[in-house]
């Protein structure tokens, strides 16, 4: 399995978009840094363009890259490995690779300007969060043959866990404002892993208080030690659901 | 060697395959023939697991390949459109494939040699034409030694020497005793190397014989001409 994701690596490397995606964070976290004010607030900054852009990257190019690899996936297929290994390792290194380039371009600035435990809370969500879109990038590419469809797939899950989710949740909130909501809006959290992602960071800074009640709440359950546990062990399952059923769907069907 | 057994495909709606039952031996070039759309090539795509049956079973030496994948390094495919990653060159590809069957001890380059793959090593897969395509797919197929040679069209686009190269290189293969299956349209290549055919029409087989039987059958002296007349004959 380790040459292949070596072969998927090579790839990746060759292709330029993977050093851009690198560059691009390392120049947007320098310069949040360098803006002024305390490091906190530059992470939260970098914390809400983190949540918007990093889904977005990791899901198109991890769509565009698995219809691209179908030559290279055909081509093993054919030889004696199974195809379940063929697919984690496509996985494996598309997923690593942008961690890596999200770790180089966020981590070192990070480390460089404002090392503290929330930095710490950012980076791995930041990785929690790519490898949790890719897999939703290869379900949506298994789904469908057609890559135009796939790549549509793809941007409407964007779409739906950035913006549309917070939307409904919004709206839910207002709606039944006479209603304690608080519990429920803990599971909605947990049914959506960029909120879950902000929650983990956002209650890591001093803004938590200004959350309300909701917040206090939150705090009291993710706050500790305990609660970051279980929000991460949410992520993972964000991450393990999506691809393990896309794996099934891989090795049940034509090539 | 290979068993089939009540093969059925259908991809949606079409119903490609319909319980084709058939056994290949050892040491005989079998011939697929059938009209386009016949298949032919989903035939071998399942041999090889890419296309995974409906209902049936595959057998290999008297064993189930359905679901499995060690059985695949001896077996040796040659696609009939290679399709290969545009941005690798022939020499990443030949060297990745080596790597990844580490295991297979004796590699055979005769045709990297025969075809001159070597002078085109740093070419890159997208920039080839199709008939070079062939020759690497053909290069990879025959490489590690396997016992079952699939060869699904081999010798279209191929030039007239490069097609000879190939052929010649078959009949070596199967004095060593294994099994190769082509699928193929043109007749006089077919009486050339293949010992026996295998007729599929709509997903059935239509016959499965040895070429001196069908020629003995129809009173023909050529291959072409005696299985016109048995396709002719039953409509």
């Amino acid at each position: 399995m380790s040459k292949i994701i070596k072969y998927v690596f090579y790839d990746i490397i060759k292709n330029k978009i993977v050093l851009a995606y690198t560059l691009f964070l390392l120049l947007l976290s320098i310069g949040l840094f360098n803006l002024g004010g305390s490091p906190d607030k530059a992470i939260l900054s970098l914390l809400n363009l983190v949540l918007l852009t990093v889904p977005l990257i990791s899901i198109v190019f991890a769509t565009t890259h698995f219809y691209n690899s179908y030559e290279f996936m055909e081509l093993l297929v054919a030889q004696p490995i199974n195809r379940k290994k063929i697919f984690m390792s496509e996985y494996l290194g598309v997923a690593c690779s942008l961690s890596g380039a999200f770790i180089l371009g966020v981590g070192v600035p990070i480390l460089v300007f404002g090392a503290s435990l929330t930095g710490l809370y950012l980076l791995l969500t930041g990785v929690f969060i790519t490898f949790i879109f890719v897999a939703l990038a290869f379900l949506a590419s298994v789904i469908t043959r057609d890559k135009a469809k796939g790549i549509g797939i793809a941007l409407m899950l964007w779409f739906y866990f950035a913006l549309i989710y917070d939307g409904i949740i919004l709206f839910i909130l207002y709606a039944f404002a006479d209603y304690p909501l608080e519990k429920a809006t803990l599971v909605m959290t947990a049914l959506n892993p960029v909120d879950l992602g902000r929650i983990i960071v956002l209650l890591n800074l001093d803004v938590s208080a200004l959350m309300g009640y909701t917040g206090a709440l939150y705090k009291s359950i993710l706050g500790s030690l305990w609660g970051i546990g279980l929000a991460f062990g949410l992520m993972l399952l964000w991450i393990l659901i999506p691809i393990l059923s896309s794996r099934r769907i891989f090795s049940r069907r034509d090539l | 060697m290979i068993t089939i057994e009540n093969l059925h495909k259908s991809y949606g709606r079409l119903h490609v395959l319909k319980d084709v039952s058939v056994g290949f031996e050892a040491g005989k070039v079998v011939s697929v023939i059938g009209p386009n759309g016949s298949g032919k090539t989903t035939m071998s795509k399942c041999i090889l697991g890419m296309a995974l049956p409906d209902k049936g079973d595959i057998k290999i030496n008297g064993e189930s390949v359905l679901k499995k994948h060690a059985y695949r390094s001896q077996i040796g495919y040659m696609p009939q459109i290679g399709k290969y990653p545009e941005n690798m060159k022939i020499r990443q590809v030949i060297d990745m494939i080596r790597d990844i069957r580490k295991e297979a001890t004796n590699v055979d380059e005769e045709l990297i040699g025969l075809y001159g793959l070597k002078d085109m090593y740093e070419k890159r897969m997208g920039s080839l034409s199709g008939g070079t395509k062939q020759k690497v797919s053909a290069a990879l197929a025959f490489m590690f030694n396997p016992q079952i040679l699939i060869l699904d069209e081999p010798t279209a686009g191929l030039d007239p020497i490069s097609a000879e190269i190939l052929k010649s290189k078959i009949l070596k293969e199967k004095k060593k005793g294994k099994l190769i299956l082509i699928t193929s349209h043109i007749m006089s290549e077919i009486e050339e190397v293949a010992d026996e055919v295998m007729c599929l029409v709509d997903g059935q087989v239509k016959f499965h014989e040895t070429i001196a039987e069908i020629k003995m059958q129809t009173n023909e002296a050529r291959l072409s001409r005696a299985i016109a007349k048995i396709m002719n004959g039953e409509d």
